[in-house]
């Protein structure tokens, strides 16, 4: 198993002051750049720690944020591409969709490829709901620009002897010729994000590593129709290294410490979704059907407990947080089973995706977090054995 | 409501997509384009002015149970949609009658081709931008809530609060459809297109600005600077509505379409 750490880079100090929306719309006022700088130095302090313990490194971006202070992702890829020299750098993910200008996100992913000598891996991601009031673009339209970026870039990253022509529904170029080339080859690895089985399926048919988030003992569905659709593609099981799983983590060898730490963590659950109503579910960004649901005031539960209970991750106590396994929390012996326990549910799962900080985790306890996870609980992981893939795929 | 959906039962093929038409009445042709909230708001409209003219009312592709034909995006697409479903019917002297969404629609038809058109009513017309870069013309209805927005786009907007718990099906898919579609056309450029303003000095037939007073999604000076822009356009206030000034006050909406039809 890979671990990669994960932290949103919250601008946590205004996270008691605000107007009912975290997100959007919340002024940049508040933001102290000098606090903002510090916490920066501080999260990639954190990350170079990650490269020396052994783990991987994943960034993400979100928009106008207190919650995610990586507005551009390339940014922190560009830092620590040059300061990181062993861990992976996975960014999930890149909205793609969002973007203008799809030649300059295959420009920029090439060079970080080459500048980490080939440890990219390439998360393209819808972007949540969100997204859409800071980058304007048609709701109704994202996924089809999706989809024509991800053909235009893979077909750039892949393209080396001579111009190539694209002139597509959303973007045109006549000559198309990258320089860096990528590293790796035929492209670095391509992953995506989902919760819903529909898309789960899109992407077995690519055969990309798929990442659910917040999907806690539900996830074994969303898996199940990726294996169903690798296994019609490539006629074989899926390996668990196709599957990834964004946990919180919250270790220490004392259970409260363990769970004082779990509950600052999951401050992310719980501040995630704090956004001013109208700009949770823009138009056209779900299906017909769903908006329909949800005008009837419908929404279908997402995050299940092993035993089929409904959890509200923004406000599920610490054990209700732990049963969903989105949160893995105890000692390194508690966070180790936990963690194969739910990697069995799932019937293998290759890529764990930590959230060893979140909210207001102090730096001295994100350090102790990953110092022991690296140590007592990243060995075991390493050695332990996934379930057969043709015995979960046949399941 | 469910009027609007049992004379719904006709339907339309335009090159090869099928939309919901509703027909009534007989007379002089009106053709009715329909707001961002869609047909069956409009129905006490219809039936008015079904009165005193033969109505055409289309449900616009995407919207209700109308199709969208592939890679249509624009409101310029949906105009040489109509454009095609005038020459398909064959229609003649046609009053062409939009509201919002609708009246965008059809300032689009008209700068095209008024060759089958004798009249433009435009009601709480969005399509073009009149202030600066800096000024929002038209309120960000999608950074609303449905109270707020209800609040500014209706002289009484109690009146306008819908149950969907209550609905049947099709009317609650009909409005997710609305929501979606309008967002399809008007996301951005937001509610307008940038080059409409500079073609409008092609509209050479009478045109009617009609204004629900109290639209608070649009302002009275932007009506009128629109209005300015078409040769010889007359504007006339409606009291006691909002932006679907045919939806709150129909009968005096259709009287002043048909006064204006009977007129010069």
């Amino acid at each position: 198993m890979r671990v990669y750490q994960f932290s949103e880079q919250p601008y946590y100090p205004t996270w008691n002051d605000h107007s009912g929306s975290l997100r959007v719309t919340l002024p940049n006022r508040k933001c102290d750049p000098r606090v903002a700088a510090d916490l920066f130095h501080r999260y990639y302090d954190e990350y170079q720690l990650c490269d020396e313990l052994g783990l991987d490194i994943m960034l993400n971006e979100h928009h106008q944020s207190a919650t995610c202070m990586s507005s551009t992702v390339l940014v922190g890829l560009s830092v620590l591409a040059r300061a990181t020299k062993k861990a992976r750098l996975l960014v999930l993910g890149y909205p793609i969709g969002h973007r203008p200008d799809p030649l300059r996100v295959a420009e920029e992913l090439s060079t970080i490829d080459v500048i980490s000598r080939g440890r990219l891996d390439m998360g393209f991601v819808k972007g949540i709901p969100y997204e859409i009031a800071a980058s304007n673009r048609n709701p109704t339209e994202l996924m089809d620009r999706f989809w024509e970026a991800h053909d235009f870039i893979l077909k750039a990253m892949t393209t080396h002897d001579e111009n190539f022509n694209w002139e597509g529904e959303f973007f045109h170029y006549r000559q198309v010729n990258i320089w860096p080339r990528v590293w790796q080859e035929p492209h670095p690895p391509v992953w995506s994000t989902t919760g819903s089985s529909t898309q789960a399926r899109v992407l077995g048919e690519r055969g990309y590593v798929m990442a659910t988030l917040g999907t806690g003992y539900g996830t074994r569905k969303v898996y199940d129709a990726y294996r169903q659709a690798y296994r019609g593609k490539f006629g074989k099981a899926a390996g668990a290294d196709r599957f990834a799983y964004l946990g919180l983590v919250a270790v220490a060898h004392d259970k409260q410490e363990a769970r004082k730490r779990g509950d600052l963590i999951a401050g992310y659950v719980r501040t995630s979704p704090i956004v001013h109503l109208p700009f949770r579910n823009p138009p056209g960004y779900l299906p017909i059907e769903d908006n329909a649901r949800m005008l009837r005031g419908e929404t279908p539960p997402r995050t299940f407990t092993k035993d089929g209970r409904v959890i509200s991750m923004q406000t599920a106590n610490i054990d209700e947080l732990i049963d969903a396994g989105v949160l893995f929390c105890g000692t390194p012996g508690d966070v180790y089973e936990q963690i194969v326990d739910f990697c069995e549910n799932c019937g293998g799962m290759g890529n764990l995706l930590m959230m060893g900080h979140g909210g207001e985790l102090t730096h001295a306890q994100t350090v102790d977090n990953l110092r022991l996870f690296s140590r007592e609980v990243l060995p075991r992981l390493k050695a332990w054995k996934q379930p057969d893939a043709e015995a979960a795929a046949a399941a | 409501m469910l009027q609007a959906a049992e004379s719904a039962a006709s339907s339309l093929v335009v090159r090869g997509t099928r939309i919901d038409m509703i027909e009534r009445g007989a007379g002089a042709p009106v053709l009715f384009l329909h707001a961002e909230n869609g047909i069956e708001p409009a129905a006490a409209a219809i039936e008015q002015l079904a009165k005193g003219a033969r109505v055409i009312a289309p449900t616009h592709p995407g919207f209700g149970r109308s199709e969208l034909p592939q890679g249509m995006r624009t409101v310029d697409d949906l105009s040489y949609f109509y454009l095609d479903v005038l020459d398909q019917l064959d229609l003649r002297d046609v009053t062409l009658v939009g509201v919002s969404l609708g009246a965008w629609i059809a300032a689009e038809v008209a700068v095209k081709s008024t060759a089958r058109l004798s009249r433009l009513v435009m009601a709480n017309a969005v399509g073009v931008k009149v202030g600066g870069r800096e000024t929002r013309d038209i309120v960000d209805v999608f950074a609303l809530t449905d109270p707020e927005y209800l609040d500014i786009t209706y002289w009484d907007p109690k009146a306008a609060r819908r149950d969907y718990k209550k609905l049947p099906d099709a009317e609650v898919l009909a409005a997710a459809r609305a929501r979606e579609a309008t967002a399809r056309f008007a996301w951005s450029p937001y509610f307008h297109n940038p080059r409409l303003a500079s073609r409008l000095h092609r509209i050479r037939i009478p045109t009617l600005f009609l204004w629900g007073a109290h639209d608070r999604m649009l302002s009275e000076t932007y009506g009128r600077a629109y209005c300015a822009m078409i040769p010889g356009a007359h504007f006339e206030p409606i009291a006691r509505a909002g932006h679907f000034p045919h939806e709150e006050q129909p009968k005096v909406f259709a009287d002043r379409v048909m006064a204006f039809v009977g007129g010069k």
